[in-house]
């Protein structure tokens, strides 16, 4: 706010960044920045993932203690809570995969060099949630059948008469339609407004600093300017460790909702 | 300066989300000091509740580019 203000003081021409900014020109052909970041996770997690498991000892190496506790965790607290001790293991290598696609991508918004979140495009987010949609649906599908299903997720119990003229399209738009939107339109939008902030107090500070006319005020909004940038920063780190859990979470307790029994 | 009068009007619109979700972790704060062996029946709760009410200021977000 006070850079902002001190921007308009300053009277340069500086242009604000805005989602034109996301528009990176293809690299080479029709490929674009984010695919290559999502194809880099791939490999990256590929490898990593990879050297944790090969050397599997009952004493744990360093590399495999650290892929044991996140394996643990996606396990235990998000696949086995959420999804029921019954059912929760197959779903397990989806969810640990999901989780460390997501944080991977995230973390390359902070990695100088890539510093490009890839779900700060849209695209790439919709296709991770039409995943996560495509599985929880199916599994539904699998244990009630179609019909089944529809009843099972349309129809809270103890709703009865009256009521289920209202509940019923309210529960299908929730649960089928609203349901996969908002869980691409969360991991788009954190990581989209996180990066915005971070790219605005970067070019504000250097605007202030090195293009506005040098006065003590424009001075001190372009240092305080780069104090924020790293204050983001240090809350990004948080941020999108946060998105990548609520997103593995989520779509842990829709897999759980889909696949619990008749109440 | 530029810009459109639906990025205002989604700021003020994030006040209602913003406060939902306030208001649902500090009642999963308080349980879990009420009562810390529930912390993890409370904490898929919250967590629902969490992404109920932060759908509304992500359908305002969608809006405000589209309308």
């Amino acid at each position: 706010m006070i850079a902002a203000n001190l921007i308009a003081a300053a009277g340069g021409s500086f242009t604000p960044p805005g989602p034109a900014d996301f528009n990176l020109p293809p690299v080479f052909g029709e490929v674009t920045k984010p695919m290559i970041l999502l194809t880099l996770s791939a490999v990256f997690i590929f490898v990593l993932t990879y050297a944790m498991a090969r050397r599997a000892a009952i004493v744990p190496g360093r590399l495999q203690f650290a892929g044991e506790v996140v394996y643990g965790g996606v396990r235990n607290t998000i696949a086995r809570d959420n999804i029921g001790s019954e059912h929760y293991m197959r779903f397990v290598p989806y969810l640990f995969s999901l989780f460390l696609f997501v944080l991977v991508n995230n973390y390359f918004g902070l990695i100088p060099l890539l510093q490009f979140p890839s779900f700060s495009r849209s695209g790439m987010a919709y296709g991770l949630a039409l995943l996560s949609w495509l599985l929880y649906n199916g599994v539904g599908m699998w244990k009630h059948g179609f019909l089944g299903y529809l009843k099972h997720t349309c129809i809270p119990a103890g709703v009865s008469g009256l009521m289920l003229v209202i509940i019923v399209p309210l529960e299908f738009f929730s649960n089928i339609l609203v349901r996969p939107v908002t869980l691409a339109l969360r991991l788009f939008a954190n990581m989209f407004a996180g990066h915005l902030l971070l790219i605005l107090f970067a070019l504000g500070g250097e605007y202030l600093l090195f293009e506005a006319n040098a006065s003590v005020m424009n001075i001190f909004g372009g240092v305080m300017s780069f104090v924020m940038f790293f204050g983001i920063t240090v809350l990004e780190l948080l941020v999108m460790f946060l998105q990548a859990y609520v997103f593995t979470l989520l779509t842990a307790m829709y897999v759980g909702g889909a696949v619990a029994d008749e109440h | 300066m530029e810009g459109t009068l639906n990025m205002l009007g989604y700021g003020v619109a994030t006040i209602g989300p913003g406060i939902a979700v306030g208001l649902i972790f500090a009642a999963y704060i308080n349980g879990v000091a009420r009562q810390p062996e529930a912390q993890g029946r409370l904490q898929t709760i919250a967590i629902l509740g969490f992404a109920l009410a932060e759908a509304l200021a992500i359908i305002g977000i969608a809006l405000a580019f589209a309308l």
